[in-house]
């Protein structure tokens, strides 16, 4: 038992963290309800004026169509061939099996100014014309990792035998698919999709070098950002995308903390897939 | 029960798995409605040997027939057998009611009769009462009693189990042993075939009607416990099944139980001389370690009618007159690597 300052000091440090973490979004959010169009604090009232004039306007709308369009294909591709993979690292022993993994998971810590690079150099060398495509493979490089990793965790630690013992009890491939694999996987799934839409949805670094003139909504955020003429639509715009991405995050932890589907010693189990949460 | 029907039939089985031969001419008969154990230390090939019969793993060569079936290339979902797997692979999204009514529920049974069939079994394990629970919430020996019902839901002719009892411990896998012995009475009449796989050399004496002692993927011996016991057939078996007493004399190699032995502390007499090495003192009875002079080492278990735990210790060290009867030594082949 640590000693009751050691505990206050603990709890004390906590919450400056929190603070520090959270305090800019919190005045980004005040900020968005500001009826003046100019930034001063205390905000001189309350209003929802801005979010009808955000909401209006087409430039708005367009990069944000575009986001939630880049975050769907990209997060589709990723489910399809992170979830491929994790099967294929998991099921077989083959030579280069490790490399292939690390090669996987390399993106994620790469920074995004080399991924951005690097994929600028390839289409301009290859001659691939920059469209909505060449944005949703570089979201799609980093977006594979957490559907990748949420996967193989879960089926690392599902028993193999239940497949066999699925087998074993008269079910066919199929009946065992849909009555024990999916049910097992599902919530990884959607965790680790729901994860890759919030990568991608708030992602600007990779985006600046791999859009051509289209505009996501962080990189609309960016260019309004330094011009200052637009404030007030982009705190609303910027309180939108925190919710956007908040949400998916959250519900994606709660999917992976305790779905039944664990098996015991959860408790390092949790640890193992909150890691992957973090790379958000 | 006709004796004499075959259930499981084993010929010619060779598995390899790269390099590494897993079982290698194996040929195993196993009679309807029996208790038969594959016994034998990790690596030995009993595990493999259980996987093929349910078909997990095909053979590199060899048959293998159900019910004088032939069912060597058959899926496990195509074979009338059912497995208990040593970590239970209870699915832990469904409901321990739902566990048990898979395998009728994959076949097309009747949601009422599925129902009735589920109830039932869980009172023949006595668990009538945790249908609505996820496996999560039971206990190992819970969890252990459901896989059973699990399988036997479904009356297949051959039930296979793989090391049930080995999470458990000991106190716990006691009492299953018992359980499990009652329950294979109470579904005899259906005649489902009990193929059991363990290292415990103890389980396999008190539950098989009979067993095959498994070394480095071949089988060694195959008895009824009785036999295997008291004439093991080779040195491996001796040891693995009891404690290892092995004695060269006159170019002769035999084995004789400990409890055979009669130990006396005076030397003149027949029998054999030797020296106390080691005193082991268990409760009920002790177990003497002794040195012959004439080469070897027998182990002597003595039951402590008389002899208190300070007398049994304080014999270490005497010399002593070990004397057996010939009819209670047996010859075995050497090798197996005791």
């Amino acid at each position: 038992m640590e000693r009751k300052t050691t505990r206050a000091a603990l709890l004390g440090w906590t919450v400056l963290v929190v603070l520090f973490l959270w305090t800019p979004l919190a005045i980004i959010a005040v900020y968005a309800f500001n009826s003046s169009n100019i930034q001063v604090w205390p905000i001189p009232g309350w209003t929802l004026h801005w979010f009808r004039v955000a909401w209006r306007d087409p430039d708005v709308r367009s990069s944000l169509w575009l986001s939630v369009n880049v975050g769907l294909r990209a997060t589709g591709i990723s489910l399809l061939l992170g979830t491929m993979a994790a099967f294929a690292i998991h099921r077989f022993r083959f030579f280069g099996r490790e490399s292939i993994s690390f090669l996987l998971l390399l993106p994620i810590a790469l920074p995004g100014i080399i991924t951005g690079m690097a994929l600028n150099s390839f289409y301009v060398f290859t001659g691939i014309s920059f469209s909505i495509w060449t944005i949703v493979i570089g979201h799609a490089t980093f977006c594979i990792v957490v559907v990748y990793n949420n996967v193989l965790a879960r089926l690392r630690r599902t028993q193999t035998s239940l497949v066999e013992a699925s087998m074993d009890l008269g079910a066919d491939g199929w009946q065992t698919f849909r009555f024990v694999v999916w049910p097992v996987l599902s919530t990884a799934l959607v965790a680790g999709g729901l994860l890759a839409f919030a990568l991608s949805f708030d992602e600007v670094i990779v985006t600046t070098f791999t859009a051509g003139a289209q505009t996501t909504l962080p990189i609309f955020i960016l260019d309004n950002l330094k011009q200052g003429q637009q404030l007030p639509i982009v705190n609303v715009v910027a309180f939108a995308v925190i919710l956007l991405t908040i949400v998916p995050v959250a519900i994606s932890v709660r999917l992976t903390r305790d779905t039944g589907v664990l098996r015991r010693g959860a408790a390092t189990v949790t640890a193992a897939e909150s890691v992957e949460i973090t790379t958000v | 029960m006709p004796a004499a029907e075959i259930d499981v039939r084993l010929s010619g089985i060779r598995k390899t798995y790269g390099d590494v031969v897993a079982v290698d001419e194996l040929d195993l008969d196993i009679k309807t409605g029996e208790f038969f154990t594959l016994l034998g230390p990790s690596g030995s090939g009993k595990t493999t040997t259980l996987r093929l019969i349910a078909g997990f793993e095909r053979p590199d060569r060899g048959r293998i027939a159900l019910g004088g079936r032939d069912v060597t290339n058959r899926a496990p979902y195509e074979r009338d057998v059912n497995t208990v797997f040593q970590d239970y692979a209870l699915f832990p999204h469904m409901t321990v009611a739902d566990n048990v009514a898979y395998g009728l529920r994959v076949k097309g049974v009747p949601k009422a009769e599925r129902k009735r069939r589920v109830q039932e079994i869980l009172r023949v394990v006595r668990l009538p009462d945790v249908g609505r629970r996820k496996p999560v919430q039971l206990s190992g020996g819970q969890r252990q009693r459901i896989a059973l019902a699990r399988s036997l839901v479904n009356a297949p002719k051959v039930l296979l189990l793989d090391e049930p009892l080995g999470a458990l411990d000991l106190k716990l896998r006691q009492e299953m042993q018992i359980e499990l012995k009652r329950i294979q009475r109470e579904v005899s009449e259906v005649g489902i075939t009990f193929v059991y796989v363990t290292h415990d050399q103890e389980e396999a004496l008190t539950m098989s009607d009979r067993l095959a002692v498994f070394n480095e993927g071949r089988i060694e011996q195959i008895g009824t416990p009785a036999e295997v016991y008291e004439r093991p057939s080779t040195q491996f078996v001796a040891g693995f099944v009891g404690v290892s007493n092995v004695l060269e004399r006159g170019g002769r190699t035999f084995t004789v139980r400990p409890e055979k032995i009669q130990m006396h502390f005076d030397e003149t007499g027949g029998g054999e001389l030797g020296r106390i090495e080691d005193v082991v003192y268990v409760g009920m009875f002790t177990r003497y370690i002794v040195e012959l002079d004439s080469g070897g080492e027998l182990t002597v278990v003595r039951q402590n009618l008389e002899t208190s735990s300070q007398e049994a210790l304080e014999s270490r060290g005497k010399r002593v007159r070990l004397e057996w009867r010939p009819e209670h030594t047996f010859v075995i082949e050497r090798g197996g690597g005791a």
